[in-house]
């Protein structure tokens, strides 16, 4: 246990001697995914719950498909499924995006958190309340504005609570990562275990550390709840 | 019979290439594989509850560690722990019994696995849909001298089900695409099946959005189901008007 400890933790947390592995690229697989799946999902949500049918059907197919269907596959479509095809490998550029493992991985993970996220402040937007919109209209507020001052502050921060829990599921489905090769905390423990045969230990390992990462995610998400759903609390 | 058809309709690019009988063999392992599961986390889910909520600490210490540590751990860092410590410490023991060497059998351990793991989710949604029972319910039933086996079977577990059966519903989604996994520790599932055929076909992308499609149909099917049981268990309470 401590040689594998003393052999495998700079691994575990952040580097193998040539790339980033372990805890650092958990980290960073979470970080983009998550930054690329918000940025895109905002737009989509507020698409979601347009009036008009062609705004809304797209963007709840794309939910539908992405939501409906396991992120595994997901990955092992973006990873050796669309590369398989002549017509991609053909074009330079597609060939060049799709060869790497980690533009597939990040491709995969944002997609799917994105229809996962889309959905949560669609839901969100759903419930405003209508006084509040009523009020803004009788402001003079109209079409982005609307949104970008009354709709969307409100709507984000309401989802707080389920897009915390969208975040530890997004963590927890970064370990599907190791199978396209990305050197996660997981493959680093899958290394460990077919080297050393401390199966116990090696996954034993990964999981605190999936632990800790979970703990703190939580930890952080309660003082953001604090900071900014302080008006849904109990009043003095 | 169904390339065929699809050499009729001049869709032979379509063709399944004889890989039907594997597909639909991996689909029902991945179905029998999530009921089985489905099960297994149920019945740990309603004791996990019942443990939680009861008055010892000695049983609700256990159940508590049991769903933070679960539920804080990603299912395929467990599974992988589970599924190869479990034959490790089998074989550990027949070694010190002299005994013959078990091998586990891998559906077997992907059932316990997944069902010890979602386990975990369902005592959570249990443990929150029997506290939505109002208490005024508990003691009309003990007023009426039922025993505690029939307090839960009567009144608790028909009331409380309203009230789970939203989280049950996405358990079972999480899990069912949760099995997707259980390739990964070499079971013959759809996934595996897909990949099998696409490798030796060389059409790799067409039958991983086979098995997409096919886990769409799964997860659409079970929604309607759950709508239809959501709609069964809320008979006699209203909605509010939308």
């Amino acid at each position: 246990m401590i040689e594998l400890l003393q052999e495998y933790w700079r691994p575990f947390l952040y580097s193998d001697g040539q790339n980033i592995t372990g805890l650092a690229m958990t980290l960073w697989l979470l970080s983009a995914a998550l930054v690329i799946g918000f940025v895109v999902s905002v737009p989509l949500s507020i698409a979601r719950v347009s009036s008009r049918r062609w705004v809304r059907w797209p963007v709840q197919f794309y939910t539908y498909l992405f939501r409906g269907t396991p992120l595994y596959i997901q990955l092992l479509i973006c990873y050796t499924g669309i590369y398989s095809l002549e017509a991609v490998r053909g074009q330079p550029l597609l060939n060049d995006f799709f060869r790497d493992a980690m533009n597939c991985t990040i491709l995969a993970f944002a997609l799917n958190t994105c229809a996962y996220t889309t959905e949560i402040f669609a839901g969100a937007i759903r419930s405003m309340n209508h006084g509040e919109v009523e009020a803004a209209k009788a402001y003079g507020l109209s079409g982005w504005k609307l949104y970008a001052y009354v709709i969307m502050p409100s709507a984000l921060r309401r989802s707080l609570p389920y897009y915390s829990n969208e975040v530890i599921l997004m963590l927890h489905s970064t370990t599907v990562a190791f199978t396209a090769t990305i050197p996660d905390i997981l493959k680093v423990a899958r290394d460990a275990n077919s080297a050393t045969f401390l199966t116990f230990q090696s996954f034993g390992i990964a999981a605190l550390i999936y632990l800790t990462i979970t703990f703190a995610l939580v930890g952080l998400f309660r003082l953001a709840e604090r900071r900014w759903l302080a008006f849904l609390g109990p009043t003095h | 019979m169904f390339d065929d058809l699809l050499q009729y309709l001049g869709l032979s690019a379509f063709s399944l290439k004889g890989f039907g009988p594997l597909l639909l063999e991996g689909t029902w392992m991945t179905i029998k594989l999530s009921l089985l599961s489905l099960l297994v986390s149920v019945v740990l889910g309603l004791i996990g509850a019942s443990a939680k909520l009861s008055g010892t600490a000695v049983l609700r210490v256990p159940a508590q560690l049991y769903t933070t540590l679960i539920r804080g751990v990603p299912d395929l860092v467990l599974m992988l722990l589970i599924f190869y410590s479990l034959q490790t410490w089998l074989t550990g023991l027949t070694e010190a019994l002299e005994w013959d060497y078990i091998e586990i059998d891998p559906f077997a351990a992907g059932v316990i696995t997944l069902g010890f793991i979602y386990g975990a989710y369902f005592t959570e949604t249990f443990r929150g849909a029997m506290l939505a029972v109002p208490r005024g319910q508990l003691e009309a039933a003990t007023a009426y001298g039922l025993k505690r086996s029939q307090r839960f079977r009567y009144v608790v577990f028909p009331q409380m089900m309203r009230y789970a059966l939203p989280g049950i519903g996405n358990n079972w989604m999480v899990m069912l695409k949760a099995t997707a996994l259980v390739s990964i520790i070499g079971l013959a599932d759809l996934v595996k099946a897909a990949q099998d055929a696409g490798k030796s076909t060389y059409q790799l992308f067409y039958f991983l959005v086979l098995a997409a499609l096919i886990y769409l149909l799964i997860t659409s099917a079970s929604n309607i189901a759950l709508r239809w049981l959501e709609r069964r268990y809320s008979a006699g309470t209203r909605e509010a008007l939308r």
